[in-house]
């Protein structure tokens, strides 16, 4: 992500240091992770200073100072899809992948995290890819749904 | 500037409006134990070792005396027992994380606290912000700050300011009520990692 696009982003905010949360949402959602220079940037923009930036970006999940892959996967591990064979999922998945809950595969293809509820417990083990919600998997299945994304 | 007239451990204090509990206790000589307070700095809240109970019109809390306003009529108790217990747990607390600081030792022997209850996690930081709040406040250079969250909290300098300012500084170390040294751990441990094209 070039520092045009995010001064892009700064911009469409009035450069309002109250608005570095939405502003660093932004460059996450369409760079999919905070590379360090991006938040120098922000930084120098903003007039916040980078320890406010990077305190804040490591207290969210929702961002990422390491490179995300393509696809992110999220496996339901709560109480619901627990009883109904969620680790079998999380197994499948893990040895297709070969990346556990937390890291991203090298080809920067998938990114695998656990849940603890998705809010549709009818439809355990749940597993959501890019935010497509996946229901009633059983390893057969999780496969097939691994295949479609490149 | 109105006059506030309030009690501290039975004795009658008169304080200006604004103050906090901690300095009208000064005032007359009240001593109240702090961790994470610095005259030139904000008052933070982050220790809670200033806590005491504070009673208006009937009701009694526990504040953190270092950002409680004083107000008409409060009736505060810098040393009821349950005030006791609450440091004792804190200090507890506090020494499974930095159990050869100094001066939570001192604290503990008045408060009776073991450091050995809890298992040791001897991480040295007990997040009281001294070093990060000077950093921002008095030095204004922003060279330390605290990352991450929960129990995974911890102070983490930013290589390419510690690198040009913090050598000729230093002056956050001794401010840490545990072990100047951890700073200057971290410190190095940043100077290390980082890249060589930043380093200047």
């Amino acid at each position: 992500m070039d520092n045009a696009r995010i001064d892009q982003i700064i911009d469409k905010h009035q450069g309002e240091a109250s608005s570095l949360i939405q502003v660093l949402l932004e460059i996450q959602s369409e760079n999919r992770w905070l590379p360090k220079e991006a938040l120098a940037r922000v930084s120098e923009k903003l007039q916040v200073p980078l320890t406010r930036i990077q305190h804040i970006a490591t207290f969210y999940k929702a961002f990422s100072l390491v490179p995300k892959g393509r696809h992110e996967i999220h496996i339901c591990m709560g109480t619901a899809c627990h009883v109904r064979g969620a680790q079998r999922v999380l197994d499948t998945v893990q040895d297709l992948t070969g990346i556990k809950p937390g890291e991203t595969d090298l080809d920067l293809k998938f990114s695998l995290e656990t849940v603890n509820c998705l809010g549709c417990c009818a439809l355990g083990p749940v597993m959501e890819i890019d935010g497509k919600t996946h229901g009633k998997m059983s390893p057969a299945e999780t496969a097939d749904a691994l295949k479609k994304y490149e | 500037m109105s006059k506030i007239m309030l009690t501290i451990d039975g004795r009658e204090v008169q304080a200006q409006e604004g103050m906090t509990i901690l300095e009208a206790a000064q005032s007359v000589g009240i001593d109240i134990p702090t961790l994470c307070r610095h005259e030139k700095l904000e008052p933070y809240g982050a220790c809670r070792i200033c806590t005491v109970e504070a009673e208006n019109k009937g009701w009694t809390k526990l504040v953190a005396s270092c950002l409680y306003p004083v107000e008409q009529n409060l009736v505060v108790r810098t040393r009821s027992e349950k005030v006791d217990r609450i440091r004792k747990m804190i200090l507890q607390l506090l020494l499974s994380h930095a159990p050869d600081a100094r001066e939570l030792q001192d604290l503990a022997k008045e408060y009776g606290a073991d450091k050995d209850r809890f298992e040791k996690e001897a991480s040295f930081c007990i997040h009281c912000g001294l070093c990060v709040r000077y950093c921002a406040e008095v030095k204004k250079k922003n060279a330390v700050g605290f990352v991450n969250r929960g129990a995974r909290r911890e102070i983490s300098f930013i290589p390419e300011i510690a690198s040009k300012e913090c050598w000729n500084c230093k002056e956050c170390f001794p401010l840490c009520p545990t072990e100047a040294l951890q700073a200057a751990y971290i410190l190095t441990e940043a100077l290390i990692s980082s890249s060589p094209s930043f380093t200047t």
